[in-house]
């Protein structure tokens, strides 16, 4: 009987957490290497529709477009019409071009060439403004364009 | 002079602070993610003087109105159909065997009013001004889910592989075996399915 009894005086040992802070270094290297900070402040509010049937966008040769009504902070001052936004400012349909051009400088100069225009668009915008602007490009000859999606069946209400 | 050893540090709050910067971290980070349905737009061309013509039978032309409804060959349909509706349309085949243009591997209905063959089949999408995005892309999403669905299948008939996976295979990288060949099956995956998605420019509302 003594064997199962030699315990019962003693203290719980404590745990060794000398290790501890490692694994908690560990994690946030992870996280430190997969973070990309938000290169742009969103103006307009962007939750964007569903599909299923995409294809991956390259990142390093992509010049991203948002589209959507104004978000909340600014509504007042831009009203709820649907506005368009390049890099940090509100763009108009006329001056697309100016600002894509510039933008497409940002970025390598070998991938100018295949640039494609990546188009964040908030569901509940009208078709009208992307039609205006896909006419934009045409006339600018950025002919390459990505729809960019959430994932999931668009069929689900 | 004597030398006085140096007192440890006490390491016990490096767990806090290493916890801290974890916790921002963890709350900055967007795993980037984006994905998306990609187009090639039309060039620009100078105005022509004589317009295709195109027969009637190979357009499958698409309406949304500005409530989000679909008429499609001037019928009512739920999205849902849609799919189905473009599949069968894309895989008539309604050249008759023998003349020039027949279409061998389509497995449609070979019905004589409905398209010719996969070349010639031409899906028109017409949009008002005031369709929701949502919807738009939504039916975009549909209509290239019918030629993926088409081009699957031809590529397993082939060459045992699904074409959506194998391009995004060969997109992301990873694809193990010899690349250029199967970029050649894509290809010709490609010819016998090729994308013909017209946009007619959106009416203004309210028609």
């Amino acid at each position: 009987m003594s064997k199962f009894n030699k315990k019962k005086g003693g203290a719980l040992p404590a745990i060794n957490t000398a290790s501890l802070p490692d694994i908690v270094f560990m994690l946030l290297f992870f996280f430190m290497v997969v973070t990309v900070l938000r290169e742009t402040d969103l103006l307009v509010k962007n939750e964007l529709p569903k599909a299923n049937e995409v294809e991956k966008l390259k990142k390093d040769r992509s010049v991203f477009l948002y589209a959507g009504k104004p978000s909340d902070r600014y509504k007042d001052k831009y009203g709820k019409e649907g506005k368009i936004q390049i890099g940090d400012k509100y763009t108009d349909v006329t001056n697309i071009k100016f600002a894509l051009t510039e933008a497409r400088l940002k970025l390598l100069p070998e991938l100018q060439d295949k640039v494609m225009v990546a188009l964040k668009v908030d569901k509940e915008t009208n078709t009208g403004l992307v039609t205006d602007v896909k006419q934009e490009l045409r006339d600018l000859n950025m002919l390459k364009i990505i729809y960019i999606t959430s994932p999931g069946d668009p069929n689900d209400k | 002079m004597a030398r006085r050893e140096t007192p440890e540090v006490n390491a016990g709050s490096m767990a806090d602070i290493a916890f801290l910067l974890l916790i921002f971290f963890l709350v900055t980070t967007t795993i980037e993610k984006d994905k998306g349905i990609a187009r090639q737009l039309p060039p620009k061309e100078p105005p022509t003087d004589e317009p295709v013509i195109i027969k009637q039978k190979n357009l499958f032309i698409v309406n949304v109105n500005k409530h989000d409804q679909l008429l499609v060959e001037e019928s009512l349909m739920e999205l849902k159909d849609l799919k189905q509706a473009a599949i069968e349309f894309l895989d008539n085949g309604g050249q008759p065997n023998g003349t020039e243009g027949y279409c061998d591997y389509c497995k449609g209905q070979r019905d004589p009013e409905s398209s010719d063959n996969p070349d010639k089949a031409i899906i028109s999408v017409q949009n008002d001004r005031e369709t929701s995005y949502k919807m738009y892309i939504a039916v975009q999403n549909e209509l290239v889910g019918a030629y993926n669905f088409l081009r699957n299948r031809e590529s397993q008939r082939l060459y045992g592989f699904k074409f959506t996976e194998v391009s995004s295979a060969i997109d992301e990288g990873s694809y193990k075996g010899n690349e250029s060949s199967a970029k050649e099956k894509l290809e010709k995956i490609q010819e016998m399915f090729p994308l013909k998605l017209s946009e007619a420019e959106p009416k203004k509302s309210g028609v």
